[in-house]
């Protein structure tokens, strides 16, 4: 085996440690929101495009989860599908018009879309306006094991995560993604070379965007509620945080940009509206100084030093 | 019924106003610096905050926050500018968005700590106070007065830009700043003072804003994102049609609130999708 796949067997092994030694339900989150970044870094890091509004699909996928299994009494796993499928129409639907444009403008536009799914969602009759969907069953898996139980449904989590996380590394290093960084690098090029830059821009979008949809089904089904704040736009800038911490465009770092958030999120949650502030700031000092990320960063020592 | 129209076009032209004044301190931060200033909502809120604070704490009325406070916040801008968004204008412009969206965050956390989320009134100054009955509507002075004093800053504002000399370097600079320096102009501070100028557009916004809404540390988030679809929709090639994008979505904005209120917090969300459907480059912008 390669240092890489040792390094990727590691964690593996302390995902599947994890639960004995933080709390589940956290552990669970972080799966989430970091399957949510990796989704998210597949179209920033590989790709180049800055979405605003990724917490649209994040959010309304968990919503039609809840809502399907809770009023049509669908099983866990069509309700992950149906919010998946959810988010696969939204991110087609969305990704159509805003690749029209492209640089901020594409940002500014996906922000202008995700601001109305937060209408939306916040209006529409079945929603529960402020309050969101709550208190929905998890119900059980393939209808035998109970997910009632945070830990038999920590290890389905991180089965998903890992099943996503799979499909992104697949997709990165097959000849899609290479085209995909061809564009990010230099677009006039890979468009006189014959790619229609237009299609393989919105397969990517729609990709991370279905991949969002099931992180937020996940994410959803494991605080057995939906809420707003995962589609307001606060939310669309944390994933970018979270890629942008941990190293964009590296295949790790949106997981540990995920995990520092959430723990960010998760031990200043008493101090209120300190969290905006101290997210600003980290963002900031991502920007200006640490535009590399902390995975980009060590890579980069890594590298110098051998 | 007539009376519920008027009134919703005229909140609908407010409103407007605001959209017209924002977009236009976007469009020319963006036009010379190439950044997209997230950060405009939050200097707006900067804005109408500071004047409420000045009249709070040290007395001074709104003529003279009118004044007063976008230097202040123009100051604060330039600090910015200077300190920051200087070490980004040779990257990627998306890394210019990131850095304002984080100042964005840290000015509403700071002031949601200072002051809690629930909002604060701001008196219309007395000479502004009532209104004239028309009739078929009622018409309060300090509204007109808001639609007339950011009318004519828009005008004035492209004025200065298309005919003016200072105007026709920040064009140059827009073109090509490189040239544009080796002909003895201090690009640098040009931009310096640009970036002050528009963020001093934003807290002027927010000093008349502060008597008709409520003055709250997020009432500048929803607004940008608003003013965002604006400038998809209007391209941000023209300051002319920033303006009149702005004032007409204020306008479809009103008359969604009268025929189908719960339609009118999307309306705009609406026709940015469907501008990006017939004119993908805007309604005034140049496809590149």
């Amino acid at each position: 085996m390669s240092r890489l796949q040792w390094g990727y067997a590691l964690l593996v092994v302390v995902g599947l440690a994890a639960p004995f030694f933080v709390y589940p339900v956290f552990a669970m989150n972080v799966l989430c929101l970091a399957l949510f970044a990796s989704a998210f870094n597949l179209l920033l890091g590989y790709s180049g495009l800055l979405s605003f509004g990724h917490a649209a699909f994040l959010g309304a996928a968990g919503y039609i989860t809840l809502q399907v299994m809770r009023v049509w009494g669908f099983p866990i796993e069509l309700g992950i599908l149906a919010g998946t499928a959810a988010a696969l129409t939204l991110g087609l639907l969305f990704g159509v018009l805003a690749i029209r444009r492209s640089g901020i403008y594409f940002a500014m536009i996906t922000l202008g879309f995700a601001q109305m799914v937060y209408f939306l969602i916040l209006q529409m009759p079945w929603t529960g306006g402020e309050d969101g969907l709550q208190g929905v069953a998890r119900g059980k898996l393939l209808g035998i094991i109970s997910l009632q139980g945070n830990l038999p449904m920590y290890y389905f989590v991180y089965a998903v995560f890992l099943a996503g996380f799979w499909i992104i590394h697949r997709t990165i290093h097959s000849p899609f993604g290479h085209v995909l960084r061809a564009i990010h690098e230099n677009e006039p090029r890979a468009i006189s070379l014959g790619y229609d830059v237009d299609r393989y821009k919105l397969l990517a979008f729609v990709i991370s965007a279905g991949l969002s949809g099931l992180a937020g089904s996940m994410k959803a089904l494991v605080f057995q509620s939906a809420t707003l704040s995962d589609v307001h736009w606060h939310r669309s800038g944390t994933v970018v945080l979270m890629t942008l911490l941990g190293g964009l465009g590296t295949p790790i770092g949106p997981s540990v940009g995920a995990l520092l958030v959430a723990s960010l999120e998760n031990y200043l949650a008493s101090y209120g509206s300190w969290v905006s502030v101290l997210t600003g700031g980290v963002f900031i000092l991502c920007v200006l100084a640490f535009r590399r990320g902390i995975v980009g960063e060590i890579r980069a020592l890594v590298k110098r030093s051998f | 019924m007539i009376q519920a129209l008027t009134g919703q076009l005229l909140i609908g032209l407010i409103n407007g106003s605001f959209y017209a004044l924002l977009s236009l301190g976007l469009a020319i931060i963006f036009g010379l610096l190439g950044v997209v200033n997230f950060a405009h909502g939050a200097q707006y809120m900067l804005g109408a905050f500071v004047a409420w604070m000045a009249m709070q704490y040290l007395h001074i009325d709104y003529w003279w926050a009118l004044i007063l406070t976008p230097l202040a916040v123009g100051l604060f801008g330039m600090l910015l500018e200077r300190l920051m968004l200087r070490r980004l204008y040779r990257l990627d412009p998306l890394y210019g968005l990131l850095l304002t969206f984080g100042v964005a965050l840290v000015l509403e956390g700071v002031f949601q700590n200072a002051f809690g989320i629930s909002g604060n009134s701001y008196p219309v100054p007395e000479l502004l106070q009532g209104g004239t009955n028309l009739g078929f509507m009622y018409l309060p002075k300090y509204r007109v007065w808001v639609v007339i004093v950011s009318i004519v800053v828009c005008f004035s504002s492209w004025f200065v830009i298309e005919k003016t000399r200072l105007g026709s370097y920040l064009r140059a600079g827009t073109e090509n700043p490189a040239l544009l320096q080796a002909f003895g102009v201090n690009v640098p501070l040009m931009l310096t003072l640009t970036y002050g100028f528009g963020v001093a557009l934003a807290a002027f916004a927010g000093v008349m804003a502060a008597p008709i809404y409520q003055v709250t540390p997020l009432m500048g988030s929803g607004v940008i994102m608003v003013v965002f679809a604006v400038v998809v929709i209007g391209g941000m090639g023209s300051i002319a049609g920033s303006i009149v994008t702005g004032l007409g979505l204020g306008l479809i904005e009103g008359l969604t609130k009268f025929f189908y209120a719960p339609a009118s917090d999307v309306i705009v969300f609406v026709v940015m999708a469907l501008v990006l459907l017939v004119r993908p480059a805007g309604l005034f912008g140049r496809q590149h």
